[in-house]
């Protein structure tokens, strides 16, 4: 009730529920909800917001998002999906209620963010060069030199500011009692970013009455802070420095969003065709000949940069790409060889990386991670196998994961035996009860499990982009927020209370 | 906020074909009409064949096999995504582009440009059919024009829109020669005042697909004849569709590359330019006629080939190091070395 009359001094009007409301067969149950659940500073928004979408009707809602999702498709706001015998344009499915983070969770996220930015490339730029981290014993040295994405090519090279992590997306999800817990670093080319620029663009189109009046921070200055930090990192001693952004080409599935971060930087997206290396400058091709490019912003993986030094058969690259960069003619952003940063392994490590070189405790966890390489860890996993999620350390996109609680004894077994076999192979985690946000659905608005992932860009100091992406699982109970797996998004709002 | 930003080749020549492509569209969606116009009861294969010969496709045509009529050749043009010279290809090709620009166009016009490549999508026989035929040309017509519309009022004027305008003037230069063509192929069995009369007619239809018979009618002296309308389509200075006029804006474009964004190179295609003109104002229509208008056309349609080969060579060949060892000038359709 209290909220409510909140609500209505804001001058945000009445809230009209009747017996239509769409919220009144809402129910989270244990899962911690993003709207619903009570946070002392929300300012009565989540209250404001079910009772506009209440007044707004389901029926109005179905339609309105419908007619968003077609805009989506008009805009060409799609990603690629190749089968054998077609390419289908998908859009990510948008889902128009909105998640909120209220002002005081803001600050929370953003500074756990910003502080693990700051490790991630002191991490990276101490294995790159003394290594000092291996040799105190804060994590085993087989993980980090032993690493596929470790990169000789690094070792000893200076990159301006010590940043090697330019542009940073890290994966968060929220347990049952709300705490923000990070899943995952993505320190390569993390991509997601053009959805919460479009989704909030969209929604001020589609939804202007949900959004009336509430201050939100806005996620409009991306590009700028983008390009600023591209021209921060240029080699020294260019004075008004050509950034590129560089791509696969049309047929990446990240190709819109490529598109629009050139765009919103004001920069030519080139392909690998575009440029050519003479001398260990890197030009690009234009009508009136070549033209320097002095920062690359690639969104092409380390191995297909350079087939000189790389994958030779890779038509992607530009040959001498990594020569250039070596002599410190032109900058690449994110810098080589960061995937070490962001892998499984070394993820279980972050906490004690965070304490070693920054001498303060992590302020976003991790979800809580046993390591079997250790002994306790490994006791500890073999104890709990049936509760837990053990994770194979070196491998990637889900395989060799044994989820405890839906496992077969027999898969439990294997899993056990794996693990006594090679423990150094293994983590476990316990399985996180995801947050959930209210959702519209066939059956009407139903609590779906969302993550999280905000956006950082680093050159001289770090911006964190106020919210970031939320995927939402759009099927009954999934956990997989993937767009390749029936996810969507969702906008984020990040409440504006002035205080930064 | 004067910076003049360097323009990719490789944008510079999707620019150049994108607005080729949609040119040709719509020129396509003129020249089906006015074949249906000039459809002769009995004849009607033949008048549609015509069509097929005057775009050169005849090989292409006949070796699809299926029967020489008229259904055919209308799904030929307006069906038919495996025919590079139709409207599908043409419209899979401008999105192509578009696409591979969209770093650079305007938000409105890759929203229209999606939008009608989709509505053509779901083009059906059903649609080729008696009076349907018309109004899907006017859909193709109004589809193009509504680009040229969006991307007058929205796209930036740099030295892209100076590559945009070169592919729009050299493919609507090209296909005005075409159309003129046509009314070669489809003499009229009739002598004396009869098919003077018949001939009469064709010209105006001619004029009309080229959306040309009201200007035609203001400038044509009382008694005109047929080389009045050829002179109109080939040499007028004011007829937005006048193969001379086509080429004068080109020579003004050419020039703005040079004097304003410095680039050079644009020597030899103003060359090319200077013999096209030369070529078009050098002698009378009368004579032309006289000498043989198919050939004439075809030379001036062979010299188009040549000008897009240097305004490529000189522009767009630079980011194709692959292509190197092609032959010059890539004639009527994008050649397209995919790098990745």
């Amino acid at each position: 009730m209290l909220t409510a009359v909140f609500v209505r001094a804001n001058g945000r009007g009445p809230m009209q529920l009747s017996s239509t409301d769409p919220f009144r067969d809402y129910d989270a149950g244990a899962y911690f909800c993003e709207l619903t659940s009570q946070r002392a500073d929300d300012q009565g928004t989540a209250a404001a917001v079910q009772g506009r979408i209440g007044a707004i009707g389901l029926d109005a809602l179905h339609a309105r998002q419908s007619a968003a999702e077609t805009e989506l498709i008009n805009l060409g706001i799609t990603f690629t999906v190749y089968s054998e015998a077609s390419a289908i344009d998908r859009i990510l499915p948008f889902d128009c209620i909105p998640r909120v983070i209220t002002a005081a969770e803001w600050r929370h996220l953003e500074a756990g963010v910003k502080q693990r930015v700051a490790a991630l490339n002191a991490f990276l730029h101490d294995i790159y060069h003394a290594g000092r981290v291996v040799k105190d014993g804060i994590i085993p040295g087989d993980l980090v030199y032993g690493n596929a994405n470790f990169r000789e090519e690094m070792r000893d090279f200076p990159v301006r500011f010590g940043t090697y992590v330019h542009i940073c997306g890290i994966d968060i999800v929220r347990d049952h009692a709300g705490k923000f817990l990070v899943l995952e670093d993505n320190a390569r080319t993390p991509s997601g970013v053009s959805y919460v620029v479009e989704n909030r663009h969209l929604m001020s189109r589609a939804f202007p009455d949900l959004m009336a009046g509430i201050k939100l921070r806005p996620v409009d200055d991306y590009g700028r802070r983008l390009l600023s930090a591209m021209t921060e990192i240029a080699p020294e001693g260019v004075d008004d420095p050509q950034v590129v952004l560089l791509s696969p080409g049309i047929y990446n599935s990240a190709y819109f969003e490529h598109v629009f971060l050139s765009r919103e930087m004001g920069v030519p997206l080139v392909e690998g065709a575009d440029l050519l290396v003479e001398n260990d400058r890197v030009w690009m091709r234009t009508t009136g000949g070549r033209r320097p490019v002095h920062t690359i912003y690639r969104r092409i993986s380390d191995e297909f940069l350079d087939p000189t030094v790389f994958k030779p058969e890779s038509m992607l690259g530009v040959p001498g790409l990594i020569g250039a960069w070596r002599r410190g003619n032109v900058t690449l952003a994110n810098a080589v060889g960061t995937g070490v940063a962001d892998d499984k392994a070394v993820y279980a490590y972050m906490p004690r990386i965070i304490r070693y070189y920054l001498n303060e405790d992590a302020i976003l966890s991790n979800v809580e991670t046993h390591i079997c390489r250790e002994p306790e860890g490994l006791a500890y996993t073999l104890a709990n196998l049936e509760n837990l999620v053990v994770k194979p350390v070196g491998e990637s996109g889900g395989y060799g994961i044994t989820i405890g609680p839906r496992a077969t004894k027999a898969q439990i077994e294997s899993a056990r035996a794996a693990l006594i076999a090679d423990p150094a192979n293994w983590i476990s985690q316990p399985v996180v009860s995801l947050s959930v946000g209210p959702t519209l659905t066939e059956k009407g608005i139903r609590p779906r499990h969302l993550d999280l992932r905000p956006f950082a860009v680093t050159g001289r100091d770090t911006w964190v982009l106020p919210g970031g992406l939320s995927r939402v699982a759009l099927k009954e109970g999934s956990l997989v927020v993937n767009s390749s797996q029936g996810g969507g998004s969702k906008d984020t709002w990040v409440l504006d209370d002035g205080v930064r | 906020m004067a910076r003049q930003t360097p323009l990719l080749a490789r944008y510079a020549e999707g620019l150049f074909w994108m607005a080729r492509y949609l040119e040709r569209v719509e020129n396509l969606a003129r020249l089906v009409d006015i074949t249906q116009t000039f459809e002769a009861p009995g004849r009607e294969a033949e008048s549609w064949l015509a069509l097929v010969r005057i775009n050169a496709d005849e090989a292409n045509f006949f070796k699809r096999g299926g029967p020489v009529d008229a259904e055919n050749v209308r799904r030929f043009y307006l069906l038919d995504p495996g025919n590079p010279t139709g409207v599908p290809a043409s419209l899979e090709a401008a999105r192509y582009n578009a696409r591979t620009l969209r770093p650079l166009i305007s938000t409105e016009m890759w929203m229209h440009m999606n939008m009608f490549h989709r509505d053509m999508l779901s083009i059906t026989p059903e649609d080729l059919q008696g009076d349907n035929l018309s109004r899907l040309c006017r859909r193709l017509k109004e589809g193009v024009q509504t680009h040229t519309g969006i991307t007058e009022g929205t796209f930036f004027r740099d030295q892209g829109w100076v590559f945009y305008q070169l592919g729009r003037l050299i493919e609507r230069a090209d296909q005005t020669t075409r159309l003129v063509d046509i009314r070669y192929h489809l003499l009229v069995p009739a002598a004396g005042e009869e098919r003077r009369l018949a001939e009469l007619t064709q010209w105006g239809a001619v004029l009309r697909a080229a959306a040309g018979y009201h200007a035609f009618r203001r400038v044509a002296p009382p008694g005109f004849t047929p080389e009045d309308v050829v002179s109109f389509l080939l040499t007028d200075t004011s007829f937005p569709r006048s193969v001379t006029l086509c080429i004068e804006q080109m020579e003004w474009l050419l020039g703005q590359l040079r004097s304003r964004y410095g680039l050079r190179g644009t020597v030899a295609a103003l060359e090319r330019v200077e013999e096209l003109r030369g070529g078009l104002t050098g002698r009378s229509v009368a004579k032309v006629i006289e000498e043989g208008l198919h050939q004439f056309l075809d030379g001036v349609q062979r010299d188009l080939i040549m000008l897009a080969g240097e305004i490529g060579t000189a522009f767009f060949r630079d980011w194709r190091p692959l292509a190197e060892g092609q032959t010059q000038g890539q004639g009527q359709t994008q050649s397209q070395t995919q790098a990745a």
